[in-house]
Formats: C-alpha cells, sequence, structure tokens
C-alpha cells in the first residue's frame, strides 16, 4: 500500500451564483512541500485557501487530509491545521498581547513558546501592552505571523502573508517557512512574491474561470 | 474532547467581555437607550401615576425588546469585517459552543443590565409593588431569550451591508412570544393572579432556544460566509 499524501485535492469546484469561480482544481501536498498558488487577481486563490480550510463548502470535488475526506476527520483535520487569512483577525481594541493570546486558544497543538517570546520574535516587544489601533497595517500582520511562532500544527495556510510587511518581515517569515518544511511541515500559500524556498512547487488558477460565464 | 468544548466556551465569552469592556460606550448605548426612551413616556402620554401603572409593564418590556435589537445587530458584524469570523468557522470546537459563548457574553452585557435597571423605570412609571418581582424575572430569562434568537437574525444579515431592517423583520416574530408571556407575568402578578405559569411558558423558551439557537446560528454563518 503506497502511503497517502498529507493533503489531497481531487477535482475540486466552485460555483456560486451559478458562475464557476474554480474548476478541477487537483493538488497533492507531502509533508516538507511548499505549494505557492499563483493567478491574477480574481483567478479565486482566497477562494481556493477558504476551500481547503472548509470555512467553504465545495460545490464538487473531494479534500483528503492523509487519505481520509476531510469532512469525516474534522477535528483532527482542523487541529493541525493553521490558517491566516487576507484580513490578520486582529481586534483594534485590544494588546498585540491579549489578541495573540485569544488567537492561540483555540489552537491545539501548540510548543512552550510564550506569548511574549513570540511577539519578541516577530519584534513587537515593547508594543505588547498598546491597543492595536495605534499600530500600522505591517504590525498587525505581525501580531498574526506570532501564531507561526507557536503553532505545532502541521498545515499551514496563508493568504498573502507578506502583505504590508517589511525586507527584513520578509526574511524572517522565510527562514520560519523553512523551518517548519524542515520539520516536516507543509504550506500552502498565495503571493506574488518569489520565494527562495526548497522543495517549492507552484499552482497556477487559470483567470478565465474567474469571469461570469 | 470535553475539555475543548469548554474551552471554546469560556474562550469566546472572556473575549467578548473584555472587547465590551473596551468599548464601555458602545456597550452601554442599549442601556441608555432603554432609561432615555422609557423618561418619555411620562411626558409623552400622561404624568398621572394611576394611567402609567396600568401601560408600564407593557412599555418597559417593549423598550427592553427595543433595546436588545438595536445591539444584536453588532454581534458578529465586527468579527467579520476584521477576519475573526472566518477563524471562528475553523476552529476544531464544535461551532455551537462558542457561538453561545458569544450570546452569553452579549446578554450579559446588554439583557441583564437591563434587568438590573428595570426596577428604576419601574418607579419612574409607577409600577404597582407587585410587580416588581415578576418583572425582573421574566426580564432575566426574556432578555435571554431575545439575545439567543436575535443572534440567529445577526447571523443570517452579518454579510449584508445594511442588514439592520431585514434582521428586524426576521426577528421581531420571534420575539411574540416572548413579549407575549413576559407582560403577561407582570400584570398576572399586579393582577393578584398566579404569575408562575407564564413565567413557566418564558422559562421553556428559554430552555428551547437555548438548545436549538447556537445550532440555528452555527449554520447560518456557515451559510452567510459563503457570500
Amino acid at each position: 500500500m503506497s502511503q497517502s499524501p498529507l493533503l489531497k485535492v481531487d477535482n475540486l469546484a466552485f460555483e456560486r451564483d451559478d458562475s464557476c469561480l474554480l474548476e478541477k482544481v487537483n493538488l497533492s501536498l507531502n509533508s516538507g512541500e511548499i505549494l505557492q498558488i499563483e493567478g491574477a487577481n480574481g483567478s479565486g486563490k482566497t477562494t481556493l485557501l477558504r476551500l481547503l480550510t472548509t470555512a467553504l463548502q465545495p460545490s464538487a470535488g473531494s479534500i483528503l487530509y492523509s487519505g481520509v475526506g476531510v469532512s469525516k476527520c474534522r477535528y483532527q483535520y482542523l487541529s493541525d491545521m493553521l490558517y491566516i487569512g487576507h484580513q490578520p483577525a486582529v481586534k483594534l481594541t485590544l494588546s498585540a498581547e491579549e489578541n495573540l493570546r485569544w488567537m492561540i486558544n483555540s489552537a491545539v497543538k501548540t510548543n512552550q513558546l510564550t506569548i511574549a517570546e513570540a511577539l519578541d520574535g516577530v519584534g513587537l516587544s515593547g508594543y505588547t501592552d498598546i491597543p492595536c489601533y495605534a499600530l500600522s497595517a505591517g504590525q498587525h500582520r505581525r501580531v498574526a505571523l506570532a501564531r507561526l511562532l507557536i503553532s505545532e500544527a502541521t498545515l499551514w495556510y496563508l493568504d498573502e502573508p507578506f502583505t504590508a510587511i517589511d525586507k527584513q518581515g520578509v526574511s524572517f517569515l522565510e527562514q520560519r517557512l523553512q523551518e517548519h518544511l524542515n520539520r516536516g511541515g507543509a504550506v500552502v500559500l498565495t503571493s506574488h512574491q518569489d520565494l527562495s524556498l526548497n522543495n517549492l512547487r507552484k499552482y497556477s488558477l487559470s483567470s478565465e474561470l474567474g469571469q461570469v460565464a | 474532547m470535553a475539555h475543548s468544548i469548554n474551552s471554546g466556551y469560556s474562550a469566546w465569552l472572556k473575549r467578548d467581555l473584555l472587547l465590551a469592556y473596551r468599548r464601555r460606550g458602545e456597550a452601554a448605548s442599549s442601556l441608555i437607550f432603554f432609561v432615555m426612551v422609557s423618561t418619555l413616556i411620562p411626558l409623552g402620554l400622561t404624568p398621572e401615576s394611576a394611567q402609567l401603572a396600568e401601560i408600564a409593564a407593557g412599555m418597559i418590556w417593549v423598550m427592553a425588546l427595543l433595546a436588545t435589537l438595536l445591539s444584536v445587530d453588532g454581534l458578529f458584524a465586527s468579527d467579520y469585517q476584521d477576519g475573526s469570523l472566518e477563524q471562528l468557522l475553523i476552529t476544531p470546537q464544535l461551532l455551537p459552543m462558542p457561538v453561545l459563548g458569544k450570546i452569553t457574553a452579549h446578554w450579559l452585557t446588554t439583557g441583564l443590565p437591563l434587568t438590573l435597571a428595570s426596577p428604576l423605570l419601574g418607579l419612574m412609571l409607577s409600577l404597582p409593588t407587585a410587580g416588581y418581582l415578576p418583572m425582573l424575572c421574566s426580564l432575566a430569562l426574556g432578555t435571554a431569550c431575545l439575545s439567543l434568537t436575535g443572534a440567529v437574525g445577526a447571523a443570517l444579515t452579518v454579510s449584508l451591508r445594511k442588514g439592520g431592517l431585514l434582521l428586524s423583520l426576521l426577528v421581531i416574530p420571534l420575539y411574540m412570544p416572548v413579549i407575549i408571556f413576559g407582560t403577561a407575568t407582570v400584570t398576572y402578578a399586579i393582577d393578584g393572579l398566579n404569575w408562575l405559569p407564564p413565567l413557566a411558558i418564558l422559562g421553556a423558551l428559554f430552555a428551547a432556544s437555548v438548545a436549538l439557537c447556537p445550532l440555528a446560528v452555527a449554520g447560518a454563518l456557515r451559510i452567510t460566509s459563503a457570500n
């Protein structure tokens, strides 16, 4: 019996209001691999990621986690997954520390790193108890990215993680992704940036499908 | 597994309470509305205490309902805008539990203060003494029902930019039994009748809402998030 890949996507399709947003998406991802989803604006990159996280239900096709359909192993799949969306889910009235504490609260697989250490790791030491409305967009993104330091989840789904991040932030993030891959993790991300990572594969979404038929 | 279900509930409850505490002015707006509008009633109708006493129970209940309706609109709105709702949908915990945590926080920050402020309004509207305890009991149970059913409407309309009117149309029919039995509890007590039967029906409504509404909200959030 051949080992089934960590993540396998079979003939995935998504329709909304009778227009097909995604069609015949086939992917497979093994541990230690990173998949960069490419495509023009509006080609369905975010939709595909949200389908993978199960926040959206596909109209056809299946997503298999270690060979099992994700609806059959929902708890295992979701607790082994981390998703950082287009919006960083940062509450403006809470401080960076409170935001991060809440974000990792529902996470099941975490390491021993404290919240202060994680915020320090993303360069936010000194900003931990300031309300987030006083922070910049890039710093909001950094608060969300601090989850990557604490998470022990295998599958990471990152939607445009490099948005609003400065140069040091980008190289820090690349380094963190590489560490995660070396430990046997896997990443699916959308980005227009050229990444210099090992085991990087690309998947292109054709933009014609995004058009209303 | 039991532990993780629990943590989903208390984590979201604490978070929403903290958020409400940080935006105290906004959280207090429904209470202020409740008190302000109720002070207008003697001015608009009559300052005569005999006439006020007759309508006091119903007026307080209508005000409580409108005040809840005013605040329930924002239950999921800010989470929807900043992406937190997306994170809520993909927590490994069962979705109704964190949802119930959010609704509990909503009741603690709106329904409970309304209930506690109601004796003051009773005084202003010359509510007969026999009505105070039934009013407190029925408002405590009733506002919890209002928060629970209102959350279903809020979840269904969260992706609409101006969902306020649609929300009212959706939930006001569901609010009718609550207001009928809520005011009945108080008027029965004032008329010297046994006020426990209408309160028991309110309790049954609450039990049904607590069991069903979080499931309905979870389902509604999954539908609206697809838009």
